[in-house]
């Protein structure tokens, strides 16, 4: 068979240079559990589906590109990247569209969009670029460099106020600076010395925020607002059982008891039609692509890479996680969506990007440098 | 050295290689926790949630609370609420929206403006769970709709209240509007903590005292636990927490006075401001024109909306508090005052006034041809005379006249309780360098200040500003805030929350200086430019006539020329308190392209004051009554 005179075949294989099977075949699967809670939280309306379709096919694209491009070249970006984040930040704390009470949103020309978005890789690409560089000489002085780092636009996305997201932001910088070799001295102390200052960070928050994680202590003290969306979703797992109660018979998702089912709520749709063996299966899952990514971590050329490599690993752990645990009633709510199967083409692109880096540090893993 | 290197980042790669298994426990131990987690909801605990899935067939709904009423200072009522049928969409369970529309057309009125307004909504609220299509249903349209419920999935029938505001467009200004609730609204209310209380409600104050006071008026949401069948319906009420009804405003304002100085604007815009001078309350607070603000409770139609946001008069702009005007020779008694309480100038001291004033190089003219001849202080009020205040301000200087004016208010803004008040210009030096750029143009040259004695150059207020200012002089030196809310009622034990008279300001002023302006103001009504307005006047009143220059439009071309011609005339302004010994009011009217104060502010003050202080309705007009009695039939005061 050809294809305007080039052998398909050459074609197939062109496309599969550089793509890691393993890494793809566990994220396709994840997409069509998605797809399937989806399907139900939609009312059985396939136009949702058929978006969020799209939504895959646009970040599958750009997980290609991703794909081909070399740790070398990517490293070359990270400046840039990093500082161009930056500015957007600074320029949404000063012009930004206030949009659900905060300030996120950016418009740049026709659209706009999240530059709190863009740091969630410029972060982690940033910090490992800079371990890179300081390879060979490695000491406390260049922690604190890097907490600087990070400390900066976490400050300016906590400010906005976007809690959720610099907590993701913030993890993964932590995940990098973690896989540079900070002490465990270190670790010990700031995370004692971050302990004893949450009292002080509780007169930070605003309001709202502060009710979040009170009503995660006693859901019942606000059954209109955020209480209700613990409750029903609580109720949405346990009532799933072991086998769930099978696809589209989730009463809990049919009759509205779940709030943004679409979205950050899917899990609960998900785990109430599909119940414990489900979950199983989908954390299962997620375990496989981070091993697989740590895997690759493990086996890469240079330390940017292998810094990188595992930092985005742990993000697909932090977001399944933190999602999972406040749809289940043990964390807080947060706007955290679950990795591959919310609803929604920003987060989607975000994860795809970073499994084409992921796929790139493979592909270049036996590239010796020096 | 380079074997070293190598073993050093051999080194290296085992420790990371080793934290790679740390952060694979860790990440194990997290999904362990989580499975943990999931195991006891969904097999210890299974039975528990299966029952309350069962069970689940209680869904919380809301019980949207009565919004507080609005009164004047006398008990009128100027918003209300009344009881009324929609017919709401539910967008989500309607398969064909155009059809479903045009079916439920057959059996109520649906008008194209209604189509207009749902699509509007739709758009606008896109999570909505449902939507108006009609509002108002009348009995016989609501029956007609029940008989054929069955035929329209997601098409309902709803009780509602709505806000009603009996007087029409007077007061539009201070009461505002309410409108939809909006994604920025929505999360501000989730900012504030107080999302959870606004479920159920659709409507939330937009501008005005229902704006302000929105978390007043609002009340707290109740809810209901409503048993629901399979398809989610409701079937019983299984419990109730009532909803708290909003707590009711007393406004300051004398509703009356209000509708008798709109009346007297007729057409013609402008703003007028009466103000308590003892309390700072706003008696009554006009722009004109203003709107219908019952139109914005159904959700308004786009039609009126762009009328409302396209027209040249730009009804939608409170020009009491965000319209700013050169106050002309209103600012005359302020300049004299300050001339006596700094010494500058006695009452006595005369000028001869030859029709014109020369200061570097150039001319400036008085307003009558051939000037005053010997004017003195009380004649410089009662005349107006132009070439004493030229010759005034050049003595006291710039910085004099910013220093006495600012305590009166002038250039500050007022703190009333209403939002989108501008701050307006008092001119001096240091505002100068502020407001421009190019060090050329920041430089105060001395001419400028000649034209500040009469009221004009720089100078730009809000009437607010003007009414504030007189009721300080009028009071003797003390200036309060201006506020529009007496007290805020609890509507079910009537416990009362009075909103205190706050002093902003006290001068220390002469008495005798105050004295002597406030003789020279009546003078004006007596024997001066007021003269005429205020023939036959059987109270004292004090007054002052101004005539402000109007700056030339930009844009001209969007509008018709022989509008843009009218709107070249002269503003036309007055004020004035009552009585002269302890005054019950104070105000400042304005009447754009009027042309001369004393031809239309002066007698539409005098109509307003006749009211207040003789309770005398003007001749042609009928004792003024809400707009709308008859609709006032159909109340429902449901708590």
């Amino acid at each position: 068979m050809e294809l305007a005179g080039i052998p398909v075949r050459r074609i197939g294989v062109r496309l599969a240079e550089g793509i890691d099977t393993t890494l793809l075949v566990l994220m396709l699967a994840l997409s069509m559990l998605g797809f399937l809670a989806l399907f139900s939280a939609s009312y059985e309306n396939p136009s949702r589906v058929v978006s969020q379709a799209v939504n895959l096919a646009v970040a599958l694209a750009a997980m290609w590109l991703v794909a081909q491009v070399p740790p070398q070249t990517m490293m070359r970006f990270a400046v840039p990247a990093y500082l161009i984040g930056l500015a957007f930040l600074v320029a949404v704390a000063l012009f930004g569209d206030v949009a659900n009470g905060a300030r996120r949103w950016l418009h740049v020309g026709v659209t706009r969009f999240q530059p709190s978005e863009m740091m969630k890789l410029a972060l982690p690409l940033m910090l490992a670029w800079y371990f890179h560089k300081h390879e060979t000489s490695l000491k406390l002085r260049n922690f604190g460099v890097a907490a600087m780092l990070l400390i900066i636009p976490l400050g300016l996305i906590a400010r906005q106020p976007d809690l959720g997201t610099a907590a993701l932001v913030g993890a993964a910088g932590f995940y990098v600076i973690f896989f540079a070799g900070l002490g465990w001295r270190v670790l010990g102390t700031l995370t004692a010395i971050g302990l004893a200052a949450l009292p002080i960070g509780w007169g930070f928050l605003h309001s709202y925020q502060r009710k979040r994680v009170l009503t995660l202590l006693d859901p019942t003290t606000d059954p209109l607002g955020a209480g209700y969306h613990i409750i029903q979703s609580t109720i949405a797992v346990g009532s799933g059982g072991l086998w769930g109660k099978g696809w589209l018979n989730g009463t809990q998702a049919h009759l509205e008891f779940i709030p943004e089912r679409h979205t950050d709520f899917i899990f609960a749709v998900f785990s109430e039609e599909f119940g414990l063996i489900g979950n199983l299966v989908l954390i299962t899952l997620y375990m496989l692509l981070i091993a697989r990514g740590l895997v690759i971590a493990a086996n890469a050329a240079t330390v940017f890479a292998r810094l990188l490599a595992g930092a985005i690993s742990l993000m697909f752990f932090t977001y399944a996680f933190v999602n999972m645990g406040m749809v289940s009633g043990i964390l807080p709510v947060v706007g955290v969506p679950l990795p591959f199967l919310s609803y929604g083409g920003t987060a989607l692109l975000t994860l795809f990007i970073g499994a084409g880096i992921l796929m790139s540090v493979h592909r270049y893993r036996k590239l010796v440098q020096t | 050295m380079r074997g070293s290197e190598i073993r050093n980042s051999e080194q290296e790669l085992h420790q990371f290689q080793m934290r790679v298994g740390v952060a694979g426990v860790a990440v194990l131990v997290a999904f362990a926790l989580l499975a943990a987690r999931f195991l006891y909801l969904q097999v210890l605990q299974h039975d528990v949630y299966k029952a309350k899935a069962e069970d689940n067939r209680i869904s919380i709904v809301p019980v949207t609370p009565n919004r507080g009423l609005i009164v004047d200072r006398n008990g009128v009522v100027i918003a209300r609420n009344y009881s009324g049928y929609t017919l709401e969409i539910f967008p989500r369970r309607v398969k064909n929206m155009e059809r479903t529309i045009d079916e439920l057309s057959e059996l109520v009125d649906i008008t194209p403006r209604d189509r207009a307004r749902f699509r509007k909504l739709l758009q606008e609220t896109r999570n909505a769970e449902n939507l108006p299509i009609r509002n108002r249903l009348s009995d016989e349209e609501a029956a007609k709709f029940a008989a054929n419920r069955y035929r329209f999935e997601g098409v309902e029938i709803k009780a509602r209240l709505f806000r009603q505001y009996p007087f029409g467009d007077v007061g539009s200004h201070v009461l505002g509007y309410l409108g939809r609730i909006n994604t920025q609204d929505q999360a501000k209310l989730e900012e504030d903590g107080v999302g959870a209380n606004y479920r159920g409600t659709d409507y939330i104050g937009k501008a005005g005292v229902e704006a302000t006071y929105e978390a007043e008026l609002h009340g707290t949401t109740g809810f209901e636990q409503v048993e629901i069948d399979a398809a989610g319906r409701g079937i019983r009420t299984l419990s109730r927490t009532a909803s708290q009804p909003g707590n009711n405003l007393t406004l300051t304002l004398d509703m009356r006075l209000q509708q008798v100085a709109e009346i007297a604007f007729g057409e013609r815009r402008g703003a007028l401001v009466a103000i308590d001078p003892a309390s700072g309350g706003i008696l009554a607070l006009v722009s004109k024109p203003g709107f219908d603000p019952n139109l914005f409770v159904d959700g308004i139609d786009p039609q009126y909306w762009a009328e409302l946001n396209g027209s040249i008069d730009k009804p939608l702009n409170n020009r009491a508090i965000s319209g700013l005007y050169p106050p002309g020779s209103t600012i005359k008694p302020y300049l004299a005052l300050a001339a006596l309480e700094t010494g500058k100038r006695t009452t006595r001291a005369t000028i001869f006034d030859p029709g014109y004033f020369d200061f570097g190089g150039r001319r400036f003219r008085d307003d009558k041809k051939g000037g005053h001849g010997t004017v003195d202080m009380y004649k410089s009020i009662v005349e107006s005379c132009d070439t004493y205040y030229y010759h005034l301000a050049n003595d006291m200087g710039i910085d004099a006249i910013a220093r006495f004016l600012g305590p009166f208010g002038f250039g500050s803004r007022s703190g009333i309780d209403l939002a989108g008040e501008f701050t307006g210009v008092l001119p001096s030096p240091e505002w100068k360098q502020k407001r421009f750029k190019r060090l050329a143009d920041q430089k105060w040259f001395p001419g400028e200040t000649i034209s500040i004695g009469i009221g004009q150059g720089y100078h730009s207020y809000t009437p607010l500003q003007l009414a504030q200012a007189m009721a300080m002089l009028a009071g003797g030196g003390n200036i309060y805030k201006a506020r529009l809310v007496a007290h805020i009622d609890h509507p079910r034990n009537g416990e009362r929350r009075e909103v205190p008279a706050e002093l902003l300001q006290s001068v220390t002023l002469k008495r005798d200086n105050v004295e002597f302006i406030k003789r020279a103001m009546a003078g004006v009504n007596k024997e001066g430019t007021g003269a005429r307005a205020f023939a036959g006047v059987t109270y004292t009143v004090g007054g002052k006539t101004g005539t402000a220059q109007v700056i030339a439009m930009k844009q001209n071309e969007k509008y018709e020329e022989a509008k843009v011609a009218e709107r070249h005339r002269d503003h036309s302004l007055f004020i004035a308190f009552a009585p002269l010994e302890s005054p019950r009011i104070a105000l400042a009217v304005i009447v754009e392209n009027g042309g001369f104060g004393a031809r239309a502010a002066a007698p539409l003050a005098r109509t307003v004051l006749d009211y207040f202080m003789l309770g005398k309705v003007p001749a042609g007009m009928e004792q003024p009554t809400p707009e709308d009695d008859a609709a006032a039939d159909e109340e429902l005061e449901s708590d």
